[in-house]
């Protein structure tokens, strides 16, 4: 937490994918139109991978200016990846599929992190997912109690894997949603954790230290 | 047979405002106190001591690495942030609290007998003889006086 701000100045220029930089300076007026939101964007470092296994990524992309269309539209995608690599690519992997553009004949134009707002909060999220199974393709809604979007996602990939023997290859993620309004939580696992003046005890547990020899001269004390 | 007084067990409860003590990493052996409850295995904790040492910041605790304690701030309210929870910290003395428990004297002692240099421990020796030679005269009189 305390060296954030350190390697904002180490890092300002490095491993950054910038419009400016790579002489995109000509579609810069599509940032200052009311439709894009720069959200809570930083620059991109090495450092930041190594943390979490998950970052959100927002990737613009668009078709290569030809003089056909010397001002092509710009996509903007929110992407879970554990690097830079893998956002990309999964950019130009849902590219293909919703328009007819391709890494071929495209371009990224601009890559940044997504940081989450307010991660010492806790929240619920709703995740809408589309995954292929050993037999059929499904779609899927779940809800998560996390801090933040991307360990919500990773939470979601652990459940997947667990439950459904699927991998990161096989699952889409459609849309991820913080829920604000408790009335609106479905599932019955995360609604049980909302109830008023929620507690509980931890009636079995193994003592710190008993456990950790491999022999005991006593067995240990669980209760409370 | 007799009535008998069946009490429930009165548990320790994993609840906003219940203070925890962390048994591992880096805050290992410092206070918090639960601020939400994340699900039935992790809580958001804090920990405003007023003393720089024993600050925890705001973070997710995982339960397996938490003993509850005895003590609770009970007014505290759900997902407070770090300058109320620090104002009934103080107001319910919880560091005071903490510091007068078997525990707290308990691991104190050992952390200072850990950190004796020779002559002291040598000095330790000597006053732990000394004390166990007037017990010992004490119990000589009493075995004295039954015989007699």
């Amino acid at each position: 937490m305390q060296s954030e701000p350190d390697y904002r100045q180490n890092h300002r220029n490095g491993g950054t994918y910038n419009a400016v930089d790579r002489g995109h300076a000509s579609h810069l007026e599509f940032f200052s139109t009311p439709k894009f939101r720069p959200w809570s964007c930083r620059k991109i470092s090495p450092t930041h991978i190594a943390h979490r296994r998950l970052t959100e990524y927002q990737v613009i992309g668009r078709h290569l200016p030809n003089e056909a269309n010397p001002t092509p539209k710009l996509y903007r995608m929110r992407i879970f990846a554990p690097n830079t690599v893998v956002a990309k690519s999964r950019f130009w992997y849902f590219m293909a599929q919703l328009r007819k553009l391709k890494k071929a004949n495209g371009e990224i134009v601009s890559l940044n992190v997504i940081e989450e707002k307010r991660p010492l909060k806790v929240k619920n999220f709703g995740i809408w997912i589309r995954y292929d199974s050993r037999s059929g393709t499904h779609n899927m809604y779940k809800e998560f109690r996390e801090m933040s979007r991307t360990d919500a996602v990773e939470a979601l990939y652990q459940d997947m894997a667990a439950r459904h023997r699927s991998r990161f290859g096989s699952i889409h993620i459609l849309k991820v949603v913080e829920i604000e309004n408790n009335d609106s939580i479905r599932r019955p696992y995360i609604k049980q954790l909302l109830q008023k003046d929620l507690k509980f005890p931890l009636p079995h547990r193994a003592g710190g230290k008993v456990g950790k020899k491999i022999f005991a001269h006593s067995r240990p004390s669980t209760f409370a | 047979m007799a009535d008998i007084d069946v009490k429930v067990a009165s548990w320790k409860l994993v609840e906003v405002g219940r203070v925890v003590l962390i048994r591992s990493g880096p805050f290992e052996g410092k206070l918090a106190a639960i601020v939400e409850i994340v699900d039935h295995r992790r809580v958001l904790v804090d920990g405003p001591s007023t003393e720089e040492k024993k600050i925890v910041p705001r973070h997710v605790l995982p339960l397996s690495h938490a003993t509850l304690t005895h003590f609770t701030i009970p007014q505290l309210p759900r997902a407070a942030g770090t300058g109320p929870v620090k104002k009934l910290w103080a107001k319910n003395e919880i560091d005071g609290k903490w510091a007068k428990s078997a525990f707290a004297q308990r691991t104190d002692r050992t952390e200072r007998r850990k950190n004796l240099s020779d002559f002291e421990r040598f000095k330790v020796l000597r006053l732990r003889k000394q004390a166990r030679y007037e017990v010992q005269k004490s119990f000589a009189k009493v075995r004295a006086a039954t015989k007699a």
